[in-house]
């Protein structure tokens, strides 16, 4: 098992290599640099000094070049400096804004898995009934409606119109602490987290519904009905330990699927995360944190998907990695 | 052989209930009494509601299935009257089964051991340490090596004759009155068939069950059954025991099924085979069931459907050839 995680983790090398030069090709392919954008609002300084600065920062350097400068620096743990934020160090920009972008992806998720789970079961178990059904048209909807789009609707019934959570930040103000704030970050994550869990809520209650429904007409079911378990036994022992070994696998992509979406979100709600973040240095041109925030989610993704492997290996016996 | 039953059935129906008005009479009026001790084969084509009739003794019918009619009676208890949790009281405690196909009929991400212990702690109230104990005895009784090992493997780390062994052990494990084993062999080699028949006739013997035998096969019946009763169309049509039925044969379908069997003595260019296949349980044809596929076929067969009727002692038939107290197949 050891060894496995271990050579797993190794392969992440060249997959992260191979990440970085993609995506480092494809920011350079972009139109303009980090300095169109100030040349562009104020003209009449003169170019001459846009080119100054540009030599300066290496812009001018052919690509590859740039690139292992990049490269070399990163692999020693400096991501470099901000060409926006007045010249802020990356590392600095990304630990203000990282951990809440996970505290929504993990909300968002815990919102999933305790709406999706028990709902699956129950259409499993009482399939057709009436709210099977309802469970069934509120999965389409969930797939269907855009996430952005569900956001709009949500703070302006629930944000604007009814005042019950607030629309944007993670919190009313500075001067809330302890608890207090606890509270207040959940509050401010419920439009959010509830938008960004919206689609995977939709699949993971429909994936545990058929494959509930597909454990229990199973003859292992039937045998341990035949034993005289109860029904309890039946659903909770023999049922759904089965029935989560493909949802496991599922929750592997769960957290690209999250952070990807948070861009999006996070940008509907003008929530201080990476997704923000993002966003404005993809339009700002801003190299060095993009390459920065690219391999973080990279890492992330990667972890997520050996977490599954590692969790699929515990659930069902029959995986072995050795 | 005591006179009084281990189980009796009377008039059992269990009808599927499909779309458009469509019923299934999968199981259809059938009665019949196992004795202490005793080994009653259930046999019949695919689809003649052999399974179906043990299932419903179980009381295991999924929707759109129902028990519409009968009395289960197991040592004087109506067991269709029970409420559904002192079913799971019987269940694996009083009537114990085993299934066809051993490598699905095992969980396969709980261990052996935990599988069979669980029903011990159920039904007889062992303690944890206690259920294990026992458990290796079952194993090591039902002939699997390594038992002290076998009990913390899971069932993909076995051979099928390995799990349908250890489905043995479980369905022994309670000291039920009654076995049923519904198709016990068919998911198995030809050498291993013989060792779990074996070891079901053993189990039987050594801890005084009577023996509910599922099977489409009368080279199983003529070896371990005490008696016949043949299946077709969710009814009863033979019902003898075993050397009776295999010597003086009544009916017209429990003939074709022996004359698809390979005879040793005789040399034949073709096996028999039976015509067509069992009309689905939801279009019977009318009068018996049967008609449409026997050699014997005379109009009064398309009309009404035979009474089973006792022939000899202990020999009923469902045909219409004996109506008028006569004759042979032959």
């Amino acid at each position: 098992m050891y060894k496995y995680i271990i050579r797993r983790i190794l392969v992440f090398i060249p997959m992260l290599f191979a990440l970085t030069i993609i995506v480092f090709g494809l920011a350079k392919a972009a139109p303009g640099d980090a300095l169109t954008g100030q040349q562009l609002a104020d003209p009449k300084v003169n170019p001459e000094v846009y080119e100054q600065q540009r030599e300066a920062l290496g812009l001018n350097d052919p690509i590859p070049v740039q690139y292992w400068n990049w490269l070399s620096s990163a692999a020693q743990g400096d991501f470099g400096k901000s060409l926006v934020f007045n010249g802020r160090s990356v590392a600095e920009l990304i630990e203000s804004r990282v951990a809440n972008t996970l505290y929504l992806g993990l909300f968002s998720l815990f919102i999933t898995i305790i709406v999706a789970i028990p709902i699956g079961i129950y259409s499993a178990r009482k399939p057709y009934s009436l709210l099977d059904y309802a469970a069934t048209g509120f999965g389409f909807l969930g797939l269907a409606i855009p996430n952005f789009f569900f956001g709009l609707i949500a703070i302006y019934f629930l944000a604007i119109n009814l005042g019950w959570f607030p629309a944007q930040g993670t919190l009313s103000g500075p001067g809330v602490e302890g608890f207090a704030a606890f509270v207040d970050r959940i509050h401010h994550m419920v439009l959010p987290g509830i938008t960004l869990g919206l689609a995977g809520t939709a699949t993971y209650m429909r994936y545990m519904r058929s494959e509930v429904l597909d454990v229990l007409g199973s003859d292992y079911i039937r045998t341990a009905k035949a034993k005289g378990m109860s029904d309890q036994n039946v659903l909770y022992k023999h049922t759904l330990r089965n029935a989560l070994i493909p949802i496991i696998t599922l929750m592997g992509f769960e957290i690209g699927v999250l952070l990807s979406g948070a861009v999006i979100t996070e940008q509907v709600f003008q929530y201080p995360g990476l997704g923000t973040l993002f966003i404005s240095s993809v339009t700002n041109r801003d190299f060095p944190v993009v390459m920065a925030i690219t391999l973080i989610l990279g890492i992330l993704i990667l972890i997520g998907n050996l977490l599954a492997d590692i969790f699929y290996s515990i659930i069902d016996p029959r995986i072995r990695y050795d | 052989m005591s006179n009084q039953p281990v189980l009796n059935v009377d008039s059992l129906k269990t009808y599927f209930y499909l779309d458009q008005d469509q019923v299934a009479k999968a199981v259809d009026d059938i009665s019949f009494s196992i004795y202490p001790g005793e080994t009653v084969a259930l046999v019949g084509e695919s689809g003649s509601g052999k399974s179906i009739t043990a299932l419903s003794i179980m009381q295991l019918i999924n929707k759109p299935g129902r028990i519409i009619n009968g009395t289960i009676l197991m040592n004087d208890t109506e067991l269709l009257k029970l409420s559904a949790k002192k079913m799971t009281k019987i269940r694996g405690n009083d009537i114990a089964m085993i299934f066809q196909e051993p490598m699905t009929a095992l969980n396969p991400v709980y261990t052996i051991g935990n599988q069979i212990t669980e029903m011990l702690r159920k039904h007889k109230n062992l303690s944890k340490s206690e259920a294990r104990i026992k458990a290796v005895e079952l194993l090591k009784t039902v002939g699997i090596p390594r038992a002290e090992e076998v009990i913390d493997e899971y069932p993909h780390q076995l051979s099928g004759g390995m799990r349908q062994r250890i489905m043995i052990a479980m369905a022994i494990s309670c000291d039920p009155t009654l076995l049923i084993a519904d198709e016990p062999t068919t998911a198995l080699d030809v050498t291993i068939q013989a060792q779990i028949l074996d070891l079901m006739a053993e189990m039987k013997e050594k801890f005084q069950m009577a023996l509910l035998l599922i099977t489409h096969d009368l080279g199983v019946v003529s070896e371990y059954a005490d008696r016949v009763m043949v299946m077709y169309g969710g009814q009863i049509v033979e019902q003898a025991p075993t050397k009776k039925l295999l010597r003086d044969t009544k009916h017209p379908y429990t003939k074709g099924l022996l004359d698809s069997l390979p005879n040793l003595d005789e040399e034949v260019d073709r096996l028999g085979a039976i015509k067509g296949a069992v009309p689905p349980a939801h279009d019977f044809p009318s009068g018996c069931r049967f008609s449409t596929r026997c050699p014997f076929v005379m109009d009064k067969c398309t009309q009404s459907n035979p009474e089973l009727q006792e022939l000899e002692k202990d020999h009923f038939v469902r045909c219409h050839l004996y109506d008028n107290g006569g004759d042979t197949l032959d």
